[in-house]
């Protein structure tokens, strides 16, 4: 086994983790407070990188870029909340999924309208392009940006919960939604930033993804399946989960897809082999899952007793 | 109007109206007709078993896809190694969603509301990533089926074979659906939505229950997917993927959560409605998604509206008023 | 039906640090109605919840008969008889009074295959609910959905369902609750018409109802039993009047 080939199999996976973390943190918050279910959210992710890239190819600005894919991801998500969240968040889950499930149809058939069907290129930005030099492996500096992005962002959201007022109210909405509403905090306000917030990060981590990723019309469906994994998996309502669990299955859907074909070639024959490893490999998470649910039906970082 | 007043009136109008279908193909000289109805009572089939979980027992199954991709494949991989004898198929299909649905609903069926939603969504594209990723089987193209199921006595050999099958197996359905409905063992699955602690309470076990109902729907969503294959002649991967899950609920929603007829009217009107937009633009989606997102958001209250078609006139007002607000579970 | 004997021995249960029961021991004997009583908050309900298992205890055992129910889940303890009814009204709203009872009253025959005859028509199902129903002056609203019940006729659905339900041990939290005089009045008579045929944990607020039904009493201050006895010993216990009427020392 080569030691800086599997280094760089690693920072993938802790590359994705963190851009899984961007996501899921935002969906694990607007669940865990507002018990909303967004499955819109993939399509912020889409809305981030869309806009990203468009912009980046217009612009020449990776910053501009950055900024426009944001606060777009964040405006869509403000509208879709006023319009489609406001009015079921007392409803049953059903009626949430249904309607968001409809509006990702929508969003990806407009990606399609505006953008065509097949994926839009866009490059990593020049100022970060290259690679640079890591215990004998070389590791593009792009990639290394996002993991430090995630650690940004992660210490930001902490902060964020633990530290500001926002985020005691924050923290107070998961178990009392009704007493934060009776000591005056504006409710729907607090929802609203928090809708936006959510959609911000997508929007991020979409933009983020575009240059390695590739943009196209239903990028955020698989990404979103993973998401909801990942907070099923850390506990629903905690970010300390989502991050632990965004970064536990990233690593290991990336290391499972580079090893295990070569790991079964050592009991298996070469063909049989890549099938089973490929196909093995494409289910870990999922078997992941199950595993933790088995035992922790309530995730790994939400303690539940009966 | 009365639940059992509904029933009694749409379901043999509906039987007899669709038994017409094929003939009414016959004398306009449009065999199409057939083909798109039998797709339409396929899909039927699907979200009625659906709605033994959803609309009984509340539990939002994201993940239904799975059995009719199982139910295809039972017909694609043993037709892929020269078992066209539909017994044999059958037979594998029904076991194959059992041993499924208990494993995968024993494991949903530990969360609440929203996980298990997310669950049997995650669950559903493991197995269309795993028919994704297996090549010998077709990979991402799926499987040709080049000999229709051979049950001795018939083949499912053409649409109108087909047509027939699920017709008949439709109206079992429905017909059970109703008695199962006031029977013992279906009146504590829907205690198990009402009030899943009072339900343990009495010594039955709410996991239990609703797993039963969960292998039920599997196995018979499996046999719409069996039928499906012969249909169209093929297995493929994009029968698992989650918008087939996603529109199997639109329909039950549609056509009115928990009736016996709901889903079968709920594809009726869904698939026609795709056909139409189709012929309007490709980007139909664009039409559909907020269509779907107005259902969504004028059938809200429908669960407790549905209270009231359950039971007598007198209780609308108090049974709207007992609708626990957003629980799932 | 043989009524069993229930025992408690040394029970306790944390909520966090809070030590909410706190080494119950209790015996309640056969066909006895034993009452539970305690000023608010001393967890009354919580102890019932222990017993029937909807709570996991931290410590201690709990027997019924001689059978060691102890981390047993409900549906263990329902089979050994033991049924309870909610302090909060916990019904099937959607459905009838009948639908209800009849669902309680199938528990022992179990739901497994039974997929096709309707459950309100079932011979000896309708036999038990009508009796049932006539106990708990219920016939006349038998068809009407308990969403639309009157609060007292609610709880009085809330105890014939445990009494359908065949039971050999019965919980009973706070069954009076919200009852008007006349509405609490002749649930004590059902009550006491049920002594003997049951082994009866009554959880009550309404001292005229414990003192007039209970062979026993206990009294909950705490999570701890501070004095158990006869409605007499209660009545003049020192600890059980401080606990009640508070003292100088306490305020």
């Amino acid at each position: 086994m080569n030691s800086s080939l599997f280094l760089s199999q690693l920072l993938n996976g802790l590359q994705l983790g963190v851009l899984l973390f961007l996501l899921s943190s935002g969906l694990t918050l607007i669940f865990g407070i507002m018990n909303f279910i967004n499955l819109a959210h993939g399509s912020l992710y889409m809305v981030g990188a869309f806009v990203g890239a468009a912009t980046y190819n217009a612009s020449g600005s990776f910053l501009f870029s950055l900024v426009a894919a944001v606060a777009s991801a964040a405006i869509v998500g403000l509208v879709v909340e006023h319009l489609v969240a406001r009015p079921l968040y007392r409803h049953d889950h059903l009626y949430q999924v249904l309607a968001t499930f409809g509006l990702m149809m929508f969003f990806n058939e407009l990606a399609i309208v505006i953008w065509g069907n097949r994926p839009y290129f866009v490059t990593i930005p020049e100022v970060i392009r290259g690679s640079v030099q890591i215990l004998g492996a070389s590791y593009p500096i792009y990639r290394l940006l996002i993991i430090a992005v995630g650690v940004v962002v992660a210490f930001g959201a902490w902060y964020l919960i633990q530290k500001t007022r926002f985020g005691m109210l924050v923290r107070a909405g998961t178990t009392h939604a009704s007493m934060v509403s009776v000591l005056g905090a504006n409710v729907d306000l607090l929802k609203k930033s928090l809708f936006m917030l959510g959609a911000a990060l997508a929007g991020l981590a979409g933009t983020l993804a575009g240059p390695i990723l590739s943009v196209q019309s239903g990028m955020g469906d698989p990404v979103l399946i993973l998401a909801l994994v990942v907070i099923v998996v850390g506990g629903i309502g905690s970010i300390r989960g989502a991050l632990f669990a965004a970064i536990l299955i990233a690593v290991i859907d990336t290391l499972g897809r580079a090893y295990l074909p070569g790991l079964l070639a050592l009991v298996l024959a070469p063909t049989a082999a890549n099938t089973v490893g490929s196909a093995l490999a494409s289910m870990l998470i999922y078997l992941l899952m199950a595993f933790v649910l088995a035992f922790r039906p309530h995730g790994l970082m939400v303690s539940a007793k009966r | 109007m009365t639940f059992n007043k509904w029933t009694r009136l749409s379901l043999p109008v509906l039987f007899i109206l669709l038994a017409a279908i094929p003939f009414v193909a016959q004398a306009t000289d449009e065999p199409f007709y057939v083909t798109f109805f039998a797709r339409v009572l396929v899909y039927a089939l699907a979200a009625c078993a659906l709605n033994i979980v959803l609309g009984f027992a509340g539990l939002v199954s994201f993940g239904h896809a799975m059995f009719i991709g199982l139910g295809a494949y039972a017909v694609g991989i043993l037709g892929h190694y020269g078992i066209s004898n539909g017994w044999i198929q059958l037979a594998a299909c029904i076991a194959v969603c059992i041993v499924v649905a208990v494993m995968v609903g024993a494991v949903c069926l530990r969360t609440s509301g929203i996980g298990f939603i997310m669950i049997t969504l995650a669950f559903s594209q493991m197995l269309y990533f795993l028919m994704v990723s297996l090549t010998p089987f077709g990979g991402d193209d799926g499987l040709n089926i080049y000999e229709s199921s051979d049950f001795g006595l018939f083949t499912l050999s053409g649409s109108s074979e087909v047509y027939w099958a699920t017709w008949a197996l439709l109206l079992v359905l429905a017909l059970f659906l109703n008695r199962l409905r006031t029977s013992p063992f279906g009146m504590v699955l829907q205690a198990t939505h009402i009030n899943p602690r009072r339900v343990n309470a009495f010594g039955y076990s709410v996991f239990r229950v609703q797993l039963s109902a969960y292998v039920l729907s599997g196995v018979i969503t499996g046999l719409a997917g069996f039928l499906l294959a012969n249909l169209t002649a093929f297995a493929v991967p994009s029968y698992i993927a989650w918008h087939v899950s996603g529109e199997l609920i639109v329909m039950i929603v549609i056509g009115g959560i928990g009736l016996v007829t709901g889903p079968i009217f709920g594809a009726i009107i869904f698939l026609l409605l795709e056909e139409v937009l189709k012929g309007w633009t490709e980007h139909w989606m664009l039409i559909m998604g907020p269509i779907i997102v107005l259902i969504a958001l004028a059938g809200r209250n429908q669960f407790a509206w549905l209270k009231v078609l359950f039971n007598r006139p007198s209780s609308a007002h108090a049974a709207i008023e007992a609708q626990p607000a957003g629980e799932t579970r | 039906m043989t009524a069993p004997s229930l025992t408690v021995d040394g029970l306790v249960r944390y909520f966090g640090g809070l030590k909410a029961t706190d080494e119950v021991t209790l015996q309640v004997r056969p066909g006895e109605l034993h009452a539970i009583i305690g000023p608010n908050g001393a967890g009354k309900t919580t102890l019932i919840n222990l017993l029937t298992g909807e709570l996991a205890s931290d410590g201690g055992r709990i027997l019924i008969g001689d059978v060691d129910v102890t981390g047993q889940p409900i549906q263990q303890r329902v089979q050994r008889g033991l049924l309870r009814s909610y302090q909060i009204t916990s019904v099937f709203d959607s459905f009838t009074v009948r639908e209800n009872i009849c669902l309680a009253a199938r528990r022992k025959r179990g739901v497994r295959m039974a997929v096709w005859k309707p459950l309100v028509r079932d011979s000896e199902t309708m036999e038990v609910a009508r009796r049932i129903m006539a106990e708990c002056q219920l016939q006349h609203v038998a068809d009407e959905a308990a969403a639309n019940l009157a609060y007292g006729q609610r709880r009085q659905l809330e105890i014939a369902m445990a009494l359908a339900a065949d039971p050999r041990l019965l919980l009973l939290d706070e069954p009076m609750a919200g009852m008007s005089a006349a509405e609490g009045a002749a649930a004590i008579e059902l009550l006491r018409s049920l002594k003997g045929q049951y082994t009866i944990v009554l959880v009550e607020h309404d001292m005229n109802a414990v003192f007039s039904l209970a062979d026993r009493i206990s009294v909950l201050v705490y999570g701890k039993v501070i004095a158990t006895g006869t409605a007499d010993e209660i009545r003049n216990h020192p600890d059980v009047r401080k606990a009640y009427l508070g003292d100088d020392e306490d305020a």
